[in-house]
């Protein structure tokens, strides 16, 4: 019988080489399964490798020990069928709004005319009508990350990467990004694995937070977390704080663990 | 600012020159120094004339551009192949990086009876000296410029369905091109330095060909006529080539 996950990450390992210093084992053991259009979320203190587990899931590091499969295939490297969206934009800076949400487009084979009406609809869909002929470097932070979601979600990905997208944002775009993010979510869904280190964003946006213990990164529990998404009170209902004061208290630990490592 | 007032303001940021150029023309005129040395301007612009006239420079000048263009061009394609290949494949840098530091310092000029000796007095050995000596800065530039490509930048384009190779185009080129003009800069100003000095010593036509052959001659108004178009041409080339920069880096703002 097939499995019922879209992804899965079984018993996986991963030194990290520094060009020079010593190798690190930045995760150790991690197993992970996440099901077709599932929200999880992976939350730890910096440098627990949850970047990691990212980057290898979207194909760009060599999976040394263990095994990943997408779709039952083993992943070997980056494809269109895993987006992803880093924290610092990752816009090709000598590129127009449009022509960065064309480039996934054109890659993969779309006719001109099709691609054109699409990478608009996407620019539409993120809020950025108006600025297609900016450079990315006459864009706001929030403005950055925007067109850099419509890059991705255009090209129209199974899984979405999401490499704590918002960390480089203000306070009030942060929220604003994660309502419409939810919003699209819910419109166009898609499998997600989002990093952050934010407890409250994750318990929000996610229905699964997998908390990572610090380095060397392991997954130290899985804890559900499906709200109503669309209920605009939602952060202040007990139910949701409460979850929250519950992942703080298992993040905090391992928070002070990292620190007492580094000093 | 209306591009009158830019044009009338770069104008007058000028105007140091043309006290130069009044004050050749009165110590000239009054004999304080030698008129063989330094003929009066006015007398220089006469004779920049009359070449104009007869077709000298317009002859001579086609030989320099042919060769320093076709040198240019070349040091500038396979400069930039080998730079970025440099960057990005291993081996490549493993075999020519010793062949760059050893060669880079070498001054260029040192190699014009050399490839006198290779290629003959005609355009050939202008050409490959020109070649030789600005190929480097492009070669560092690029390979500055490719090395610093940003890993997320790489793996957006891999993840959106870009190949290896496309990749480098797409990506590695474009986040080298900054420092890769700044190279070609540094080549079109080498360009002018080798073209002229390899044809003062060995040629029969060019900018430098006539300037050695007036000289020789004692035709110094001639002469001084051809080392300004010289100079001239030189300062425009790099006017031309920043405005052309500009407009390819737009993207930086």
């Amino acid at each position: 019988m097939p499995s019922q996950a879209q992804i899965v990450v079984d018993n996986v390992s991963h030194m990290y080489r520094p060009a020079r210093g010593r190798a690190v084992l930045a995760l150790e053991q991690i197993s992970l399964e996440v099901r077709e259009r599932e929200f999880v979320a992976l939350l730890g203190p910096s440098g627990c490798g949850k970047s990691t587990l990212l980057y290898l899931i979207g194909g760009f590091l060599p999976v040394e020990t263990g095994a990943i499969l997408v779709d039952g295939k083993p992943v070997t490297a980056p494809g269109p069928d895993r987006g992803i969206v880093f924290q610092h934009f990752a816009l090709f800076p000598w590129k127009t709004v449009r022509g960065n949400v064309l480039y996934g487009l054109e890659r993969q084979g779309m006719p001109k005319e099709e691609r054109e009406k699409r990478a608009q609809e996407f620019i539409e869909l993120v809020g950025l009508h108006g600025f297609e002929d900016s450079y990315p470097s006459q864009l706001s932070g929030g403005m950055k990350q925007r067109a850099a979601l419509a890059r991705t979600l255009a090209f129209d990905p199974k899984i979405l990467l999401m490499d704590e997208p918002f960390g480089a944002l203000d306070a009030q775009t942060r929220g604003l990004m994660q309502r419409e993010l939810l919003a699209i979510w819910q419109r166009t869904p898609k499998t997600v694995i989002f990093v952050t280190h934010d407890v409250q964003e994750a318990v929000y946006l996610a229905d699964r937070v997998a908390v990572m213990s610090a380095r060397p990164g392991r997954i130290k529990t899985i804890v559900d977390t499906k709200f109503d998404k669309t209920d605009p009170h939602i952060h202040k209902a007990k139910a949701f704080v409460d979850k929250v004061d519950e992942l703080w208290d298992l993040v905090r630990e391992e928070a002070i663990k990292a620190q007492g490592k580094r000093s | 600012m209306s591009t009158l007032a830019r044009i009338g303001r770069e104008a007058f940021r000028y105007t140091p020159l043309l006290l130069i150029a009044l004050a050749w023309e009165t110590v000239s005129r009054l004999e304080l120094v030698s008129t063989t040395a330094l003929p009066p301007l006015s007398e220089v612009i006469a004779a920049w004339i009359d070449m104009l006239k007869s077709g000298e420079l317009q002859n001579n000048g086609a030989a320099s551009f042919y060769r320093g263009v076709s040198g240019l061009v070349l040091a500038i394609g396979i400069g930039a192949v080998l730079g970025i290949g440099m960057a990005w494949w291993k081996t490549a840098n493993i075999l020519l990086s010793p062949l760059v530091e050893i060669f880079y310092p070498l001054p260029k000029s040192a190699l014009i009876p050399v490839t006198v000796i290779w290629l003959g007095f005609g355009d050939g050995s202008k050409i490959l000296l020109i070649f030789l000596g600005c190929m480097l800065p492009v070669t560092i530039g690029a390979f500055n410029g490719a090395r610093a490509s940003e890993q997320v930048l790489v793996w957006s384009a891999r993840s959106m369905g870009a190949s290896k190779l496309r990749m480098l185009w797409d990506v590695v080129v474009p986040g080298a091109m900054p420092e890769l003009l700044n190279g070609i800069r540094t080549a079109l100003a080498l360009s002018f330095i080798l073209l002229v000095s390899s044809e003062l010593i060995v040629a029969q036509k060019g900018f430098g060909y006539l300037i050695g052959y007036l000289g020789a001659n004692g035709n110094y108004d001639a002469m001084y006529a051809v080392v300004l178009t010289v100079a001239f041409l030189g300062f425009a080339a790099d006017r031309i080539y920043l405005v052309i920069t500009k407009r390819v880096l737009a993207w930086r703002e």
